[in-house]
C-alpha cells in the first residue's frame, strides 16, 4: 500500500516537472544554505579553538605592577615587583601544574649576513610544558642551563625561515642576539597566530638568567616582569587565582589598604570570549539560513494547495472507488514529504559542494559535521510534514460528490 | 428491523434527504421505498431535479440520508462512519460515471487496478487482475496506454472494467452513455446486458428512454418520490415490493 502510494507520489511529481522543480528549488536553497552556513560557522569555531589550544590551556599571566620614577608611572609588566622566588612559591600551590617566569622583549638577531628582529623570551623549561610546545629537532635547555646562564637558544619557525637558508640545519649554529653569541640547540614546532593575530613562531626562547644578564639587563637580581601559571583544570582556575593573589600579597607584605602590586590576566577568559563570539556567529548564520528553509516550506504549501484544487476531481474519483480520508491524506502528505526530502538531498549535495568549493578557493576552515547534515535533513522532512499537512487535510476533507462534480 | 431475503442487494425504506440551503432545508428526496434483487437490471429515470441523482448518491454510499434506512446486501448502511462507507464503495459497489472519470496520468491498467490499491492487494496480483478485467471488456491490448489515447467508448469500457475489478455486488452507472454517440451507446449498453446475463446486478440512471429500454425494470422519479416502477415490456418478470 505504502509502496503503491510512494509510486503514485513519484508519478504526481513527474506530472508537472517544472513546477515540482521550482517548488523543490526552495528546499534546495534552504537546505543548501543551512549546510553551507553551518559548515562555515563551525569552521570558524574550529579555527578559533585551534588557535586557543596553541596558546596553552588554563593559563594565567601574572604581570608585575607599575613602578614610579620621578612621577612617571610605568605600565603593568614593566616594573620589577615580582620575583623568581614568587614563582617557586606559586608552584607549591594546589592545582598548579606549571609555573614559568618570563622576561621577553624584541631584539635584533644576526646570523651570518642575515639579520631579523624577533621576540626573545627568557624563561625556564616549564614554559614549553605550560604552552604545550614541542620541538621539531634538537633538544630543549634544562634547569642547569638556567642556573648557569648558558648561551643556548630554541628558535621558532618564522625566525628560522628568515635567518637560515631553506634546508639548512640550524642546530649547533651560532647566532647573535644583540651582541651576545648564542648556540641554537633546538627548533620549535609551528604554532601559528595567537588570538591577537601575532605570529607565535617569530620567537627565540633562551634561559631566563641568560636573558636577564646578557640580553635585557635587570636592575634588581632575582626579579622578573611576568610569570606564566598553568592551572590543573578550567574548574580549578578561580580558586587558583584567589590563592595566587593571597600568596603574593602576603609575600609582598601588602597591607589591607594597599592595592595589589601585580596583575593577574586570565588567558582562558579571553579564549572563552573568542570562542563564544564565533559560536554566536555560527548560530546567527544558521538562523539566517533557516529563514530560507522556512520560505521553501511555504513554497511547498503553496504548490500543494494549488495541486489539491487542480486535482479535486481525481480526489473525488479516488474516494468513489474506495479511498478513505486517511488514504487521501497520506497520499498528499507523502507528495509534500517527497518533494521536500528530494529537495533536501539535492540541497545537501549542493551545500557540501559549496563548502568544499569555499574551502578550495579561500583559506577559510570548513567543518561539515554529520550532526549538521542530520539536523538539516530532519528539519526538511519536518517542513514537508508541517507545510504539507494543511493542504493534505483539505484534500481529505473534500466531499466526494462535490469533488466528482468539480470541473 | 425488517427481515430481508438473502437475494436482495438493495432494500430502501422511507429514505429521504434534505439539503440545507439559505432558504431553509430543501427536501430532495421525500421518503422512498425500493427493493432490488440480485441479478436485476434497473433503470432509474426522471427529469432533472426529480431526486434521482440524490438517490444514486445515497445508493452509492457517497452521501448519507437525512432519514430512512438503506440495507445494502443485508446490512443497514444509512449511518455508517466515513471509513466504513469508503470500504463499501471499494468492495461492494462499482461506479461507472458519465464522464468516465479515468485518471489521465495513469495507464489503463493502473486505472483499472486502482480500487485494488485501496483493498491492499499486492502489485503483481493487481496487474494480473487488471489485465483480466481489460480482456473482459475487449481492451487487453491497451493495458499500457494512457486514457487520452483511446476513444470515449473505449474509455467507458475501461471504467466498467475498473468498476468490476473487486467483484462488487452492485454496479451503479450514472448516465454512462451521456457523453457517447448513439452507436457507441448501444455497444456500452450491450456490454451492460452481457454483464447482467452473467448475474451482475446493475442500477443505471438515465433520462433517455431508449437507453432505459435496455434495462429489465424502470423506476421513475418525480419531485423526490417514485412515481412509477414498471417492467420493461418483453423482458423477464421482476416483482416489486415495498417495506
Amino acid at each position: 500500500m505504502l509502496k503503491a502510494m510512494l509510486g503514485e507520489a513519484w508519478h504526481a511529481m513527474g506530472a508537472n516537472r517544472l513546477r515540482t522543480a521550482l517548488t523543490m528549488l526552495g528546499m534546495v536553497i534552504g537546505v543548501g544554505s543551512v549546510v553551507l552556513m553551518m559548515a562555515i560557522g563551525q569552521g570558524a569555531q574550529y579555527a578559533v579553538e585551534q588557535t586557543i589550544s596553541t596558546m596553552g590551556s588554563n593559563l594565567y599571566v601574572i604581570l608585575s605592577g607599575w613602578t614610579q620614577a620621578s612621577g612617571v608611572r610605568s605600565g603593568s609588566g614593566y616594573g620589577y615587583t615580582l620575583r623568581v622566588a614568587d614563582g617557586e612559591a606559586i608552584a607549591e600551590l594546589d592545582d598548579v601544574t606549571y609555573v614559568a617566569p618570563v622576561h621577553q622583549g624584541t631584539r635584533q638577531i644576526v646570523y651570518g649576513a642575515k639579520n631579523w628582529s624577533s621576540v626573545v623570551v627568557g624563561t625556564t623549561p616549564s614554559y614549553l610544558d605550560a604552552r604545550a610546545w614541542s620541538l621539531t629537532s634538537g633538544n630543549s635547555f634544562g634547569d642547569s642551563d638556567v642556573r648557569s646562564a648558558t648561551r643556548v637558544a630554541l628558535i621558532g619557525q618564522t625566525a628560522l625561515e628568515n635567518l637560515f637558508d631553506p634546508g639548512e640545519d640550524p642546530v649547533g649554529k651560532t647566532i647573535r642576539i644583540g651582541q651576545t653569541p648564542f648556540t641554537i640547540i633546538g627548533t620549535l614546532a609551528a604554532k601559528g597566530q595567537n588570538l591577537d593575530g601575532r605570529d607565535q613562531d617569530d620567537t627565540l626562547i633562551i634561559p631566563l638568567t641568560t636573558a636577564q644578564r646578557k640580553v635585557f639587563g635587570v636592575p634588581f637580581a632575582g626579579s622578573v616582569r611576568a610569570i606564566i601559571v598553568q592551572a590543573a583544570s578550567a574548574e580549578a582556575m578561580p580558586a587558583v587565582e584567589k590563592s595566587i593573589t593571597a600568596l603574593l600579597r602576603q609575600r609582598h607584605r601588602l597591607r589591607d589598604d594597599q592595592d595589589d602590586d601585580f596583575r593577574i590576566r586570565n588567558l582562558a577568559a579571553a579564549a572563552d570570549t573568542a570562542a563564544a563570539t564565533t559560536r554566536v556567529m555560527s548560530l546567527l548564520l544558521g538562523a539566517i539560513a533557516s529563514v530560507s528553509l522556512l520560505v521553501g516550506g511555504i513554497g511547498i504549501m503553496n504548490i500543494m494547495l494549488v495541486s489539491v484544487t487542480e486535482r479535486t476531481r481525481e480526489i473525488g474519483i479516488r474516494m468513489a472507488i474506495g479511498a478513505r480520508q486517511k488514504d487521501i491524506l497520506t497520499q498528499f502528505l507523502l507528495e509534500a514529504i517527497m518533494i521536500s526530502v528530494t529537495g533536501c538531498l539535492i540541497g545537501l549535495l549542493l551545500g557540501i559542494g559549496g563548502a568544499l568549493l569555499v574551502n578550495a578557493l579561500t583559506d577559510m576552515v570548513i567543518v561539515i559535521s554529520g550532526s549538521s547534515v542530520l539536523v538539516a535533513f530532519a528539519v526538511a522532512a519536518g517542513v514537508g510534514v508541517f507545510f504539507g499537512f494543511y493542504p493534505a487535510r483539505k484534500a481529505s476533507g473534500l466531499d466526494p460528490i462535490e469533488a466528482l462534480r468539480y470541473q | 428491523m425488517p427481515q430481508q431475503a438473502p437475494n436482495e442487494v438493495i432494500r430502501v425504506c422511507g429514505l429521504g434527504k434534505d439539503y440545507v440551503t439559505a432558504a431553509g432545508p430543501f427536501p430532495a428526496l421525500k421518503g422512498v421505498d425500493l427493493t432490488i434483487r440480485r441479478g436485476e437490471f434497473v433503470a432509474i429515470m426522471g427529469p432533472s431535479g426529480s431526486g434521482k441523482s440524490t438517490f444514486m448518491n445515497l445508493l452509492g454510499c457517497l452521501d448519507q440520508p437525512t432519514f430512512g434506512d438503506y440495507f445494502l446486501v443485508g446490512r443497514n448502511v444509512a449511518h455508517l462512519p466515513g471509513d466504513e462507507l469508503a470500504k463499501l464503495r471499494n468492495q461492494t459497489i462499482g461506479f461507472v460515471f458519465q464522464g468516465f472519470n479515468l485518471l489521465p496520468r495513469m495507464s489503463l491498467e493502473d486505472n483499472v487496478a486502482m480500487p485494488l490499491v485501496y483493498a491492499h492487494m499486492e502489485r503483481a496480483s493487481r496487474r494480473e487482475k487488471a489485465r483480466q478485467m481489460l480482456a473482459k471488456v475487449g481492451l487487453e491490448n491497451y493495458a499500457g496506454s494512457l486514457p487520452s489515447r483511446i476513444s470515449g467508448g473505449q474509455q467507458q469500457r475501461v471504467a466498467i472494467a475498473r468498476a468490476l475489478i473487486n467483484s462488487p455486488s452492485l454496479i451503479l452507472a450514472d448516465e454512462p452513455t451521456g457523453n457517447l454517440d448513439s452507436h457507441t451507446s448501444e455497444e456500452i449498453m450491450a456490454l451492460f446486458e452481457q454483464l447482467n446475463r452473467e448475474g451482475i446486478t446493475i442500477v443505471l440512471v438515465t433520462h433517455e428512454a431508449d437507453i432505459a429500454a435496455h434495462a429489465k425494470r424502470q423506476v421513475r422519479f418525480l419531485d423526490g418520490l417514485i412515481v412509477s416502477d414498471t417492467l420493461t415490456p418483453s423482458r423477464t418478470t421482476a416483482e416489486t415490493e415495498t417495506c
